[in-house]
């Protein structure tokens, strides 16, 4: 799959390896119509999640009398209940576990192949190269019935390694797509200097490659935690004990086992998405390069 | 600390295609300055450190992407309910029975809505917008941000709260009786009718926020200059966007539209939390993904839902390339003959 990236425009990569700061320019101001098609469109995008959280803050009877309405008297109690619960917090520490790791060896995985297919030349490189690349094209969707069967006999089911070894693998071609173009821009000369200065390529490795590459390797990291946090297929065909479940298998779980209480489930869901949109509101900008540098660079 | 960018620009036009077109070791080499310092022991200490360094990551790879596809196209030629070795050989008769499942091909024609209509519906929205957002406007970072919520949240999370919302007595049906439209109440996730629609609205809502994102990060690609000479020459805000901007931004179009289509063939986890395995069809909202699911695992059938995870990959392979062969080739022709230089 060639095409997701080989589309390297030199401007566009930079800029997605480091987003500039907002500059000035003749793109000129918006009127007032703008503001009302920007909000409108903030609106949209923000209904549902807000219809969540403030259906967390309302009683059961408040929602059916009137399902439009916004929380009175506000409610914590539903909150309290799910965040006094062992359910939730149980499944949140898995999401954790599950997404530290995945992040951690894709991170260390990626890091070390993309730097042999950055600045080793050997025979099967550009092989090997093509083959991460192509894995792109085999979506999880595909895999999936022979992973689970592959992992049943393994005995990985209702295990952390079940989950994150199958989504490093799946987690490595966007990797090395991005990585490799960022260990390539690191200047020939420094690698001559430190060579010279008696460091073997292993220790340029350790201790010039991989505080160079902190930008690419940290996007790479974001981008791994939040697909492992939201997956949804692999968790649903791997795990099928209750408390080893994901927020977002335990979302399901909890929605469809107290479908008659609405509000709680509503709370539940609410506090689920706090983690993701905290985590991405922190690194948006990281987030949003690796983002386009996966489609461009 | 970070590369700075003069340092990126110019090695990425080349490296990859390089190594993308096979010609690794015609390529110049890495390091000629090392090569003539090292003798034979050089030569295979870096032989280790390739093994050692591409090895973990290479096995992984294998032996949980390549051999799961692989053991895909096997098992699809058997009959087989997934326990011991498949012995039960049926040939092509598993994708026999998909092409004459009428089930199966709703599921491919939902598909091919889904396929159509997110483009259409969501690459002008997020061109408009992202053209709105990159003008100078109070709060636009917050506004950036906002925008990607939907796409950060995750599909679970979407799929529970709007199976609550649009319920036959949800907030949604609730809320147009208040404002004097209940006739457009109405049955949003179970008549087969409207069901599909909703499902693209949803689909909408939740992706679209990413392609705002990528048509942004194009914008800023666009050099200020162009719209700097065009307004001098006298083109209007519209004229520029028209003339100028579009065309640039062709490429991540491009590049987004391919996203759209592939993951809209893949459609799973939204379809699967909101109808269910059993409700998606009735509902006309079934997709070749929930269908696979739903006829191979859970019906423990595994020779046939491997038949259809191969029908399923074949479709999108064909999809890709033809996509490719004759859409993104502009964008790749560049960089291809950069590379055979």
């Amino acid at each position: 799959m060639a095409s997701a990236t080989a589309v390297p425009t030199p401007a566009r990569v930079a800029e997605a390896a480091a987003p500039k700061a907002p500059r000035s320019s003749g793109l000129g101001k918006g009127g007032p119509l703008t503001y009302v098609v920007a909000y409108l469109f903030v609106g949209v995008c923000l209904a549902p999640i807000v219809y969540i959280v403030f259906g967390g803050f309302r009683t059961n009877a408040q929602i059916t009398e009137d399902p439009s309405g916004l929380p009175s008297p506000w409610q914590v109690s539903n909150y309290v209940e799910v965040l006094t619960g062992s359910l939730f917090w149980r499944q949140l520490g898995n999401s954790v576990v599950a997404g530290l790791l995945t992040t951690l060896g894709v991170v260390v995985l990626g890091l070390m192949a993309s730097y042999v297919l950055a600045r080793y030349s050997f025979l099967g490189r550009g092989a090997m190269y093509s083959l991460f690349a192509a894995g792109l094209m085999f979506p999880m969707t595909v895999a999936i019935t022979p992973l689970y069967i592959m992992i049943r006999s393994l005995g990985l089911m209702n295990s952390v390694g079940g989950l994150v070894l199958p989504q490093i693998a799946f987690a490595l071609p966007t990797t090395i797509i991005i990585l490799v173009p960022f260990l390539r821009a690191i200047p020939r000369e420094l690698e001559e200097a430190a060579s010279i200065d008696g460091a073997s390529r292993l220790g340029f490795f350790f201790r010039m490659v991989v505080p160079l590459s902190l930008p690419g390797v940290v996007t790479v990291g974001i981008l791994a935690f939040v697909a492992s946090w939201n997956s949804y297929m692999l968790p649903l065909f791997i795990l099928n004990d209750e408390t080893s479940y994901t927020l977002p298998l335990g979302v399901q779980a909890f929605a469809s086992q107290y479908s008659v209480d609405t509000a709680r489930v509503l709370a539940f869901t609410s506090l689920s998405m706090i983690p993701a949109l905290v985590f991405f509101s922190l690194f948006e900008r990281r987030i949003v390069g690796g983002l386009t540098g996966a489609v461009k660079g | 600390m970070s590369v700075s960018q003069g340092e990126i620009s110019p090695s990425t036009t080349t490296p990859e295609d390089r190594a993308g077109s096979g010609g690794g070791a015609g390529a110049p080499t890495s390091v000629p300055a090392e090569r003539p310092r090292r003798g034979r022991n050089g030569r295979w200490q870096r032989r280790a450190e390739v093994a050692v360094l591409a090895g973990p990551a290479l096995v992984v790879f294998l032996t949980f992407v390549i051999v799961p596809v692989v053991m895909a196209a096997y098992y699809g030629f058997f009959k087989w309910k997934g326990f011991g070795p498949p012995t039960d050989f049926v040939g092509f008769d598993n994708y026999l029975i998909i092409f004459r499942d009428a089930e199966f091909m709703a599921a491919l024609g939902h598909n091919a809505f889904i396929v159509v209509l997110s483009l259409v519906v969501q690459g002008p929205v997020a061109v408009a917008v992202a053209l709105l957002l990159n003008r100078r406007i109070r709060g636009r970072s917050v506004i950036r941000v906002l925008v990607f919520v939907p796409y950060v949240v995750s599909e679970v999370i979407v799929g529970t709260g709007f199976s609550l919302m649009l319920a036959t007595n949800g907030a949604v049906n609730d809320l147009l009786g208040k404002l004097g439209l209940s006739f457009f109440a109405t049955d949003w996730l179970s008549d087969p009718d409207v069901a599909i629609w909703t499902l693209l609205f949803i689909i909408s809502w939740k992706y679209i926020g990413f392609a705002v994102i990528l048509f942004l990060a194009g914008l800023q690609g666009v050099p200020d200059e162009l719209s700097e000479a065009s307004a001098i020459d006298g083109a209007s805000y519209w004229q520029t966007q028209r003339f100028i901007t579009l065309p640039l931004l062709g490429p991540t179009l491009r590049i987004w539209a391919f996203l759209s289509i592939i993951g809209s063939l893949q459609l799973f986890d939204l379809v699967y939390i909101i109808w269910g395995q059993y409700v998606a069809s009735t509902a006309g909202t079934s997709t070749m993904a929930t269908y696979m699911v739903a006829n191979g695992r859970n019906a423990g059938n595994y020779g046939f839902g491997n038949a259809v995870a191969v029908v399923l990959f074949l479709i999108s392979l064909a999809v890709a390339l033809v996509y490719q062969r004759f859409v993104l080739r502009r964008d790749t022709e560049g960089a291809l003959t950069e590379g055979k230089k």
